[in-house]
C-alpha cells in the first residue's frame, strides 16, 4: 500500500470520502515525513502541525457530513508570499521576518474554505526574487533528487516539499518561472496560469503586471483540480478575469490526437545540457505517437524576453516595495531619529543582496532620462513579444520547450553571478511578459537529474495544456520516479 | 558603459537604501554588466509601436461604490514597529 503521505489528491479524497482514511491519519504521515526528511531538505520556513490537526479534524467533521470538494482534508504548503492570517508570512525576508498578516489571501480563503488541511509555509528566494532558492534570507532548501543541488526557485520550497513527499501539493507563485522551472529542476508538475485567472489578492506583490499564482503537483491531474478551487473571479483584485467557471478535470481522459504542437528552435539555446535536448526530442516523438502533430516554429522576438523582463520585472519591483519604510509593518531600524536615516537603514538591513540589486535596477531603468531608453522601450518590446506568440498561435495550439536550459544546479554555483542565474529562466519568462499559461512536466532525466518539459497556450488554454501534459504524463512514467531520500 | 561610483550613489538615494563601501563597488559592477545585457534591445525596432504595460488586456475595472467596513484599526495597527495609541509613531518629518 502507498503510504499516505504519497497519494495523489484523487486517491486521497477517494479514501477519505469513503472513510477508508481520515484526514487526521493522512495529515498526520505527512508531519511524519516531515520530522523523517525536513531537516535535509528544509522545504519549509515555518510549520504549522497545530494548525494543520486542527483543520484536519475539522474536515473529517465536514467529510462525515458529506460535506466538502476534492481538496477537504488533504495537506498543502503555501509559499510564504501569501498571506495567512495570523501565521507569519516572511517573503523569507529579514523586512518581514515578525509580519503577522491580519487577513487571508483569496486563494488561502479559498482552500481553507474547502477544508484545506495547512502544514506551513513554504521557502523562497526573498520577495520571490530568484531561481535558486538561496537568496532566502533564512535558509536554503535542498533538492530532494541530490541535497547539494538547489531545488530552484523562486518557489523551491513548494517543488521540494512535494517531490519529498512532505506535502501531497503546494502553492506556488511565478513571476518569470518561479513555479515551472523548481517543478522542473524537482521533477513535479507545475502550472502558471494565465494572467488574471487567479486571484492576487494577498500575494505580496513583486512585479504586479507578472505575479501570478499556480499550483505544484506530483501528476497533472493533481494541478487541474487545485486550478479549480483556486481560480476564478475576485472583485478584490481588479486584473482578476470575469470567466465561466471552469472544470480543468473533466477532459483529462480524452487524447490527443490532431493537437497541433510548435517547437520553437529559440529556446533550444546554446549551451543548454544535451541531456535536456534529448529528453525533449523523445518526448516530441511521444507526443506524436499519441497523435499530435508537431512542426518548428519561429519567435524571433526570443532573444529580447531576458532584457524586457529584467527592465519591467525591477521596476514594477522597485515601485512595490517602496511600501517597506519601517513605519506601518516589517523591520524598522530604531536608532536614529532621523526619518530619511532611518528609512534607508531600513531598506539596508530588511533587504537582501538581491532585493535591492533589483530595486536599484528598477529605480536606474524609471529615473528621469532613462525612462523611455529602458522602461519604455521595455514596454515596446513587451508588445513584440506577445506578437509575437499571437502569430504563432494562429497555427499551433500549443508550444513545447525545455522548462530550463539546464538540471539543478549545486548550491553556491551561481551565487556571484547575477546573469548566468538570470539565464536559466530564459525559456520561462516571455510566458510571463506575454501573460500565457505555461506548465512543466517532468519528462525524463539528464544525468540523474530530473528534466522538465513546458507547454505554453494561449490565454485561458489551460485545459488544451492540462490535457496534453496528462496525455503525456499517461504514457510514460516520469511523474511516477521519486527522489530516494 | 559601466556605471560611475556617483550614479549608484544617486540610484541608491532614489531607491532609500543605504549601503557600505563595498556594496557601492558590488553592484556598480554587477549592475554594469545587468545593463550591457539591455544592449540587445537597441537593435530592435520600435517605432510607433505602442508599450504594453500588462497583458491581461483589461481597462479599468469599476464596481458599485458600496459602503463596507474596513479593517479593524487594532488589525491595522497590528504590525505597527512604533504605536502610540491609535496612530503609527513616526520619526519627526518636519523641522522646527
Amino acid at each position: 500500500m502507498t503510504e499516505l503521505n504519497w497519494l495523489s489528491i484523487k486517491e486521497a479524497h477517494d479514501q477519505l470520502t469513503s472513510r477508508q482514511i481520515s484526514s487526521v491519519e493522512l495529515t498526520q504521515a505527512c508531519l511524519d515525513r516531515i520530522d523523517a526528511v525536513e531537516d535535509r531538505v528544509q522545504s519549509f520556513l515555518t510549520l504549522t502541525p497545530e494548525i494543520a490537526l486542527a483543520q484536519a479534524k475539522e474536515a473529517d467533521r465536514m467529510l462525515a457530513a458529506g460535506e466538502g470538494g476534492p481538496l477537504t482534508g488533504v495537506p498543502v504548503q503555501i509559499k510564504d508570499v501569501m498571506c495567512t492570517k495570523g501565521v507569519t508570512t516572511t517573503c523569507a525576508s529579514r523586512m518581514l521576518e515578525n509580519f503577522v498578516p491580519v487577513y487571508d489571501a483569496t486563494v488561502v480563503e479559498r482552500l481553507t474554505t474547502q477544508g484545506a488541511v495547512m502544514l506551513g509555509k513554504g521557502n523562497m528566494d526573498e520577495f520571490a526574487m530568484g531561481s535558486s532558492c538561496e537568496n532566502s534570507a533564512f535558509h536554503p532548501t535542498h533538492n530532494p533528487w541530490d541535497l547539494d543541488r538547489v531545488p530552484g526557485g523562486s518557489s523551491g520550497g513548494a517543488a521540494a516539499s512535494v517531490a519529498s513527499g512532505e506535502a501531497i501539493y503546494a502553492l506556488g507563485s511565478d513571476t518569470g518561472g518561479s513555479v515551472r522551472q523548481p517543478a522542473a529542476f524537482c521533477g513535479v508538475v507545475g502550472l502558471k496560469p494565465t494572467y488574471g485567472l487567479v486571484s492576487r489578492y494577498g500575494l505580496i506583490a513583486f512585479a504586479s503586471s507578472l505575479d501570478q499564482i499556480g499550483p505544484v503537483g506530483r501528476s497533472v491531474a493533481d494541478c487541474a483540480t487545485v486550478l479549480n478551487a483556486i481560480a476564478g473571479h475576485d472583485p478584490r483584485d481588479a486584473t482578476s478575469v470575469a470567466r465561466e467557471p471552469q472544470d480543468y478535470t473533466a477532459n483529462l481522459g480524452q487524447n490527443i490526437k490532431g493537437m497541433r504542437l510548435g517547437v520553437p528552435e529559440e529556446y533550444f539555446v546554446d549551451g543548454m545540457e544535451p541531456g535536456i535536448r534529448k529528453a525533449i526530442d523523445d518526448a516530441l516523438a511521444t507526443l506524436e505517437g499519441l497523435g499530435a502533430s508537431v512542426r518548428p516554429v519561429s519567435l524571433p522576438t526570443t532573444r529580447y524576453a531576458l532584457a524586457c523582463y529584467y527592465i519591467i520585472a525591477p521596476s514594477e519591483c522597485s515601485a512595490n516595495l517602496a511600501r517597506y519604510d519601517g513605519v506601518k509593518y516589517g523591520y524598522s531600524y530604531q536608532g536614529t531619529t532621523d526619518m530619511w536615516e532611518a528609512m534607508e537603514k531600513t531598506r539596508e538591513y530588511g533587504f537582501g543582496p538581491e532585493v535591492t540589486r533589483r530595486v536599484m535596477l528598477g529605480t536606474y531603468a524609471l529615473s528621469t532620462g532613462y525612462y523611455d531608453a529602458y522602461y519604455l522601450k521595455a514596454q515596446q518590446a513587451r508588445t513584440l513579444i506577445r506578437q509575437d506568440f499571437e502569430r504563432v498561435f494562429q497555427d499551433v495550439d500549443a508550444l513545447v520547450t525545455p522548462t530550463s536550459p539546464v538540471t539543478a544546479f549545486k548550491i553556491g554555483a551561481m551565487v556571484d553571478d547575477p546573469v548566468q542565474m538570470y539565464l536559466t529562466d530564459v525559456c520561462t519568462l516571455p510566458v510571463n511578459i506575454a501573460g500565457l499559461p505555461g506548465l512543466s512536466v517532468p519528462c525524463g532525466f539528464s544525468d540523474g537529474l530530473p528534466v522538465g518539459m513546458q507547454l505554453i497556450g494561449p490565454h485561458f488554454s489551460e485545459e488544451t495544456l492540462l490535457r496534453t501534459a496528462h496525455a503525456y504524463e499517461s504514457a510514460t512514467q516520469w511523474s511516477q520516479a521519486r527522489a530516494a531520500l | 558603459m559601466p556605471l560611475e561610483r556617483s550614479q549608484v550613489e544617486h540610484i541608491a538615494a532614489l531607491a532609500r537604501i543605504g549601503l557600505t563601501e563595498e556594496e557601492i563597488l558590488m553592484f556598480g559592477e554587477q549592475l554594469s554588466h545587468i545593463l550591457e545585457q539591455f544592449e540587445v534591445l537597441e537593435e530592435l525596432d520600435t517605432t510607433g509601436v505602442a508599450p504594453t504595460g500588462h497583458a491581461g488586456g483589461l481597462q479599468t475595472v469599476m464596481r458599485e461604490d458600496v459602503p463596507q467596513d474596513s479593517l479593524d484599526s487594532e488589525d491595522v495597527l497590528k504590525n505597527a514597529p512604533n504605536r502610540e495609541g491609535e496612530f503609527f509613531r513616526v520619526n519627526a518629518v518636519l523641522e522646527e
